[in-house]
């Protein structure tokens, strides 16, 4: 058995209100190494057998398809040991 | 005529966009997200709730219910589509509008009577405006801030798609306080705020909804 992380995150360009809120919070609970932050999304996906190159494609493509919206999103698809 | 509601689990304003069709003198059919079969409708209304929880980003799991099917390929070949709210971010999610929806700025959920200007009453949906008609229907939502990239925002500008912008101060982030758009062709309109809302002084903040209903129909008779 395997497991396939999907890391998708708001394009740079893209307004974080959560992100913001949680970096406003962090200063008041004394945790002052924070420039910014930013909010996104895990998925993890497990596959049984080993992972193929066509099967990370094929996640990929529902990644691009379901799991984010590539007009304010971008994603990252690899596979976790 | 026929206009089609679609429920979705969790639709919460199908009852209302039925009655505002009714009360603009059409027949209210009511469609299923599970039944891809449209009944013979002339026009369909997305309408407003948190389609299945809102889960992953409104309207992306709404976006593949079998009725989407149906919907995608009539609107595509001319079929009046109103997206109110909800329905706005499934047609977003559709890519059968540019852009997309993120949460408020200020993170807040909004619940307010809201001011905004008809600016493009040529579609399907507002032909029944004087040109920027100012006009005040309720806003709803946590999510509603209109964000596209600069070339989407030009092209939308250039083109009139622009078709309703918040008046005063910016609500929730939206870019260049856009209230709603239209795909080129017209009959394809994503709104957030709701006109289903205000179709009658005793129940809304005014009646500066209905004219979207009779637009509708006004534009089926002229066919």
């Amino acid at each position: 058995m395997a497991t396939i992380v999907v890391d998708v995150m708001l394009k740079p360009e893209i307004l974080d209100p959560q992100g913001q809120a949680v970096g406003a919070a962090l200063p008041r609970l004394g945790f002052t190494f924070a420039k910014s932050v930013r909010q996104g999304k895990r998925f993890e996906i497990e596959i049984d057998g080993e992972v193929t190159p066509a099967q990370l494609a094929e996640v990929s493509k529902a990644a691009e398809t379901l799991l984010a919206n590539p007009v304010i999103e971008t994603f990252t698809v690899r596979v976790e040991n | 005529m026929k206009v089609g509601v679609v429920t979705f689990p969790g639709s919460l304003d199908d009852h209302d966009a039925a009655r505002a069709v009714v009360a603009a003198g059409a027949q209210a059919i009511s469609l299923w997200h599970a039944d891809s079969d449209l009944k013979q409708v002339d026009a369909v209304i997305l309408p407003g709730g948190f389609s299945y929880g809102d889960y992953l980003r409104c309207g992306a799991i709404s976006r593949f219910a079998p009725v989407m099917g149906s919907v995608i390929e009539r609107a595509n070949s001319g079929m009046p589509l109103l997206g109110i709210c909800n329905g706005f971010q499934i047609l977003c999610e559709s890519h059968l509008l540019p852009g997309a929806l993120t949460r408020n700025e200020g993170l807040h959920f909004l619940c307010k009577p809201q001011k905004i200007s008809i600016e493009n009453n040529s579609t399907a949906w507002t032909n029944g405006f004087a040109e920027n008609a100012q006009i005040l229907i309720p806003l709803k939502n946590g999510e509603g801030s209109f964000q596209c990239d600069d070339a989407t925002l030009t092209q939308l500008e250039g083109e009139g798609r622009v078709v309703a912008r918040y008046l005063g101060v910016n609500p929730n982030g939206s870019r260049n306080l856009i209230a709603g758009i239209s795909n080129a062709r017209g009959n394809i309109v994503g709104l957030m705020p709701h006109p289903e809302h205000a179709i009658d002084s005793l129940t809304g903040p005014s009646a500066d909804g209905l004219p979207f209903f009779t637009s509708l129909l006004t534009s089926m008779v002229g066919r």
